[in-house]
């Protein structure tokens, strides 16, 4: 047994670091705040490093079944703090260029990463939820710090709004299921169902199911409970839209698994059917409204949606596979989906955000390179090999076939050829259509590099995704 | 015969390399990008022979075999190997790359290292097509060389390139996507992404069905047949010469190749059930497009639907060998049916690409593929018109050209299936005649029919170099196609054998 504070070196630390960011914010006196940035990039390195130290490769339980560390965890920790890594630094990159560097962005930065690794490592519904609200205050903050911008406003409003019903519909949930069983940890939850209850134990079970996942859906963003997810991309600044759309699906994902699969398993048949009915829903909505989208935010937003459709089916095929191919999915993209964020900044120059998608215009004769990017990044999207979006896919959908619903693997298929369409369009306006100006893109070289080196990984990650899908399936086993 | 050379590996890679290295050097040295694109695909086509001189054609079993685990986890393997069925389309390919990168020479002026790009890393999908032996690389390069093709069509594409290309990037896509899923389907079942082992997975005919419909979404979209073939005419129009005539060779030959190697063994008893269907299907493709194919006013729309109707002859061939087997008891006769459409393919290839090319040739110069622009081209470009004249013929299934054998050895396996079979195939003899010699007549003969036609300068030395390879090709097939069929014999028996074997029990 190893001494329990072991397992929350990194969290302790990162809560460290993140209280001396604050602190050093304020003695940072450069327009740009160049310190808080670098001290913020490096406690996330440091906190990477901590990971690999101090992680067990084994499942431990700290502080009476509230904490856990397993291979899933570790493994969803290190890709949080990789990808808020380079999140944050398109997300420096942006509010540079927009003369709008606060050093609270990063700060509330690294608090949502905390937030997202306790979800990560929840192993009961006081840790999830406690988890959950310092990722969801740590979010609503940053979306209002552009305080002068109308949209940013509302967003910030709406988000916390519909936020704050969520997290009321989970806490409700989690009463229900406390009620019940009488217990806060999973593993008590678990046995306690698998135990096997009389019929009015389980309709209150069942009961407080219902609306367990409702919360999760609000938080993953699935249809009927989308409402949110379009108005808060457009809305806020990129750069949190950015941050919104990568690291905090991930953690979505962790806390699905927590408490579906780690506490509800022996009601797989109750939840189940409820993600089918979330999961078409999604795919079908987002990919139907993301056609008539022109801003492209926007359209990534409906994206979004539908590729939480996808990643539901993994969920629904309810074994440990297909909960590795949920990961999987995930984790591809949300580096999908931060590229193409990045190629938005990139895009955008002062006083001018390049949201339209006929900023895109002509993109191949401006910079063929970045265009080239920008396909792959489209491609992948839309589900074509040989980029990494292929097997995400490929992977959910092999997961469902394999417990036999077929039907649901058609009608998916037929919804990525409908959500090829729109990823397909901003392809025709890069390489089709005629530039409306041959302006010269100006950005930096650090983001030109990052950008570059984010559409590689998509393309050489589709040539070999066996390691990564290794990674995941060991993690859930 | 093992190798030691990855002789296939080197025909994928080759090409895909070289078009990375185009466009890694740009529109700098346009020069220099085009004699190298050129450079490697006579490469590439060097190589083929190479792997023809070593091919064993005494066998059926899959031959140059290259095994690497590839996704461990999930049991895909990096599996090439090729067999009589393979090769001679690989040889296809490696062909039509190096004469359609010939053929762009001059007539590209927009971001020419990008389109010797895009047919150069084409050309590498599409061998990797015909050489998979593992199902998901198979799809992985099947996929793969849609957004190639997407590009080249809507990039140098004509005025409705943009609605061509998505028409034809979205039709096939749905096709593809169900033959995954049937793909998936047969891995819950088998554990094995591995043809050989798909080959003989047994089945229930149920389960057959509906695998067999998925796999006939996805290749009879490809091939196309009748109804689904309603991107082709699009996507033929609007392309750029080169493309059409990669689209018309080989990539409509994928949907062939398809029922070949994943329809007929994976699904023989559900291939038995519904032949009556397929039949039906591929003898409408033959007449009812062969009257469409009439009444076009448009070269390429022409050349496009006379493909659709050729392509009904492939898959008549290949279907109609149960009819046979029932009712002479023997394979002989399927076996010439289906090598009959096999060799219709091979045919098509050079017939279809050589008209792509010479509509191309007046494309050129007078910037209109209607019909009615022309008239007495003959006048002004004699060789030209020599020429195109084989092509027609061949096209229409003259004797002593290559589009004659096909055609010959599906009519005659048809004759012993079913009398009305076989006569209704054999009326696209005379509608390919009435509607290719048709548009020759309209076009080349008569008196000169306006100014642009006046000003016609005849074929370059580049142009008629690539037209006479391909009618020396197409007369050599024509008289003497022992080659092709020693090539794939072994490879069709053994093949028509094992779909005689029912997987149900």
């Amino acid at each position: 047994m190893l001494p329990q504070i072991q397992l929350v070196i990194p969290e302790l630390v990162l809560l460290c670091l993140a209280s001396i960011a604050l602190v050093l914010d304020t003695y940072s006196t450069s327009k740009n705040k160049v310190l808080t940035f670098r001290f913020v990039q490096i406690s996330l390195l440091i906190v990477i490093a901590l990971i690999f130290v101090v992680s067990p490769d084994t499942q431990e339980y700290a502080f009476n079944n509230h904490f856990i560390s397993d291979p899933m965890s570790v493994v969803l920790k290190l890709v949080i703090c990789i990808i808020s890594l380079v999140v944050f630094f398109y997300s420096y990159e942006y509010l540079k260029e927009h003369e709008n560097v606060k050093g609270e962005y990063f700060v509330l930065g690294l608090f949502a990463v905390l937030g997202m690794m306790i979800m990560s490592s929840a192993a009961s519904l006081l840790t999830i939820y406690l988890g959950l609200e310092l990722l969801s205050l740590s979010l609503y903050s940053m979306i209002a710090m552009h305080k002068d911008s109308l949209t940013a406003s509302e967003a910030a409003m709406k988000y916390f709004v519909l936020g704050a019903l969520a997290s009321g519909m989970l806490l409700y949930g989690i009463s229900m299921l406390y009620g019940v069983t009488g217990v806060l940890d999973l593993q008590g939850i678990s046995s306690f169902a698998n135990a096997g209850v009389d019929a009015d134990m389980n309709i209150m079970l069942v009961f407080g199911l219902v609306f367990i996942v409702v919360g999760i859906a609000f938080k993953l963003g699935a249809v009927p409970f989308h409402m949110w997810v379009p108005d808060i991309y457009e809305g806020s600044p990129t750069a949190v839209t950015l941050f919104i759309s990568t690291a905090p699906k991930i953690a979505a994902f962790a806390m699905t698994i927590r408490l579906l699969s780690d506490g509800l398993q022996d009601l797989l048949s109750d939840w189940q059917g409820m993600l089918i009915i979330l999961s078409l829903l999604s795919m079908a909505v987002g990919n139907i409204i993301a056609i008539s989208q022109t801003n492209i935010k926007r359209m990534l937003a409906y994206s979004t949606i539908a590729h939480v459709g996808f990643f539901l089916l993994g969920i629904i095929s309810g074994t440990a596979s297909g909960y590795a191919g949920s990961m999987f999915y995930i984790i591809v993209y949300a580096i999908m989906s931060m590229g193409s964020f990045g190629m938005i900044i990139f895009l955008g120059k002062k006083g001018y955000e390049a949201d339209q998608l006929d900023d895109f215009k002509g993109l191949a004769k401006r910079s063929p390179w970045y265009a080239f990017i920008m396909l792959i990044l489209m491609f992948s999207m839309a589900g074509i090999p040989p980029l990494i979006g292929f097997w995400a896919k490929w992977f959910v959908i092999k997961e469902v076939v394999a417990m036999g619903y077929v039907w649901l693997a058609a009608v998916a298929v037929v919804f990525s050829v409908i959500g090829a369409f729109y990823y397909l369009r901003i392809i025709k306006l890069m390489y089709f259509d005629e530039p409306d100006e041959m302006l010269a893109i100006k950005a930096s070289r650090e983001l030109r590099l990052v950008l570059s080196v984010n559409g590689m990984v998509i393309l050489i990650l589709g040539f070999i995704p066996g390691a990564l899908m290794a990674l995941c399936l060991s993690a859930l086993s | 015969m093992e190798l030691s050379l990855p002789i296939l590996s080197l025909l994928i890679w080759t090409p895909i390399l070289g078009g990375i290295w185009v466009l890694y050097v740009g529109d700098r040295q346009e020069d220099t990008v085009k004699l190298f694109s050129f450079i490697v695909s006579i490469l590439v086509f060097i190589i083929s022979v190479y792997a023809y001189s070593q091919f064993d054609n005494s066998t059926s079993q899959f031959q140059f075999n290259e095994f690497r685990e590839w996704i461990p986890v999930f049991n895909i393997n990096y599996h090439l190997g090729v067999d009589g069925i393979a090769f001679p389309l690989i040889l296809l390919t490696t062909f039509t790359t190096m004469l359609v990168i010939l053929s762009a020479w001059e007539v590209i002026e927009v971001r020419i290292s990008q389109f010797m790009a895009a047919f150069l890393i084409l050309e590498g999908m599409m061998i990797g097509v015909f050489a998979s032996l593992d199902a998901i690389l198979f799809y992985f390069f099947w996929e793969a060389m849609l957004i190639p093709m997407f590009l080249i069509i809507g990039i140098w594409g004509g005025p409705r390139r943009v609605y061509a290309t998505i028409k034809f990037f979205l039709y096939t896509f749905l096709g593809s996507v169900f033959m995954l899923i049937a793909l998936l389907y047969l891995y819950s079942k088998s554990g094995s992404f591995n043809l050989l082992d798909l080959h003989q997975l047994p089945l229930s005919l149920e389960a057959q069905k509906l695998i067999f419909i998925a796999f006939f979404l996805a290749f009879a979209v490809k091939i196309p047949m009748w109804p689904v073939h309603t991107w082709l005419p699009d996507a033929h129009v609007e392309a750029p010469t080169a493309g059409s005539v990669i689209l018309a060779a080989i990539m409509l030959k994928m949907g062939g190749y398809g029922f070949l190697r994943f329809s007929l063994p994976i699904t023989p008893d559900a291939s038995m059930a519904l032949d009556g269907f397929m039949i039906t299907l591929s003898l409408i493709a033959v007449v009812y497009i062969g009257f469409v194919a009439l009444v076009q006013t448009d070269m390429k729309k022409l050349i496009a639907y006379s493909s659709i109707s050729h392509m009904g002859f492939v898959t008549l061939g290949f279907f109609v060998g149960f009819a046979i087997f029932a009712n002479t008891d023997s394979s002989s006769g399927a076996v010439i049916a289906l090598e009959g459409g096999i060799m219709q393919m091979i045919s098509h290839g050079f017939i279809s690409g050589a008209l792509f090319l010479c509509v191309g040739v007046l494309y050129d110069r007078v910037h209109s593929r209607e019909i009615s622009s022309y008239g007495g081209v003959a006048n002004t470009m004699p060789k030209f018109a020599a020429l195109m004249m084989l092509f027609a013929m061949a096209n229409a299934g003259l004797p002593g050209t290559s589009g004659f054998v096909g055609e010959f050895l599906v009519i005659l396996g048809s004759y012993q299936a079913n009398f009305w079979i076989a006569f209704l195939a054999a009326i696209t003899l005379i509608l390919g005649a009435a509607y290719t010699l048709w548009m020759y007549k309209r076009v080349i003969f008569g008196e000169i029919a306006n100014d642009n036609v006046a000003e016609l300068k005849d074929i370059n030395s580049r142009e008629t170099f690539i037209l006479v390879i391909l009618a020396i090709v197409v007369l050599l097939f024509g008289i003497w196609p022992a080659p092709i069929f020693d090539m794939m014999h072994p490879s069709v028996e053994n093949l028509f054998q094992h779909v005689l074997q029912s997987k149900t029990g």
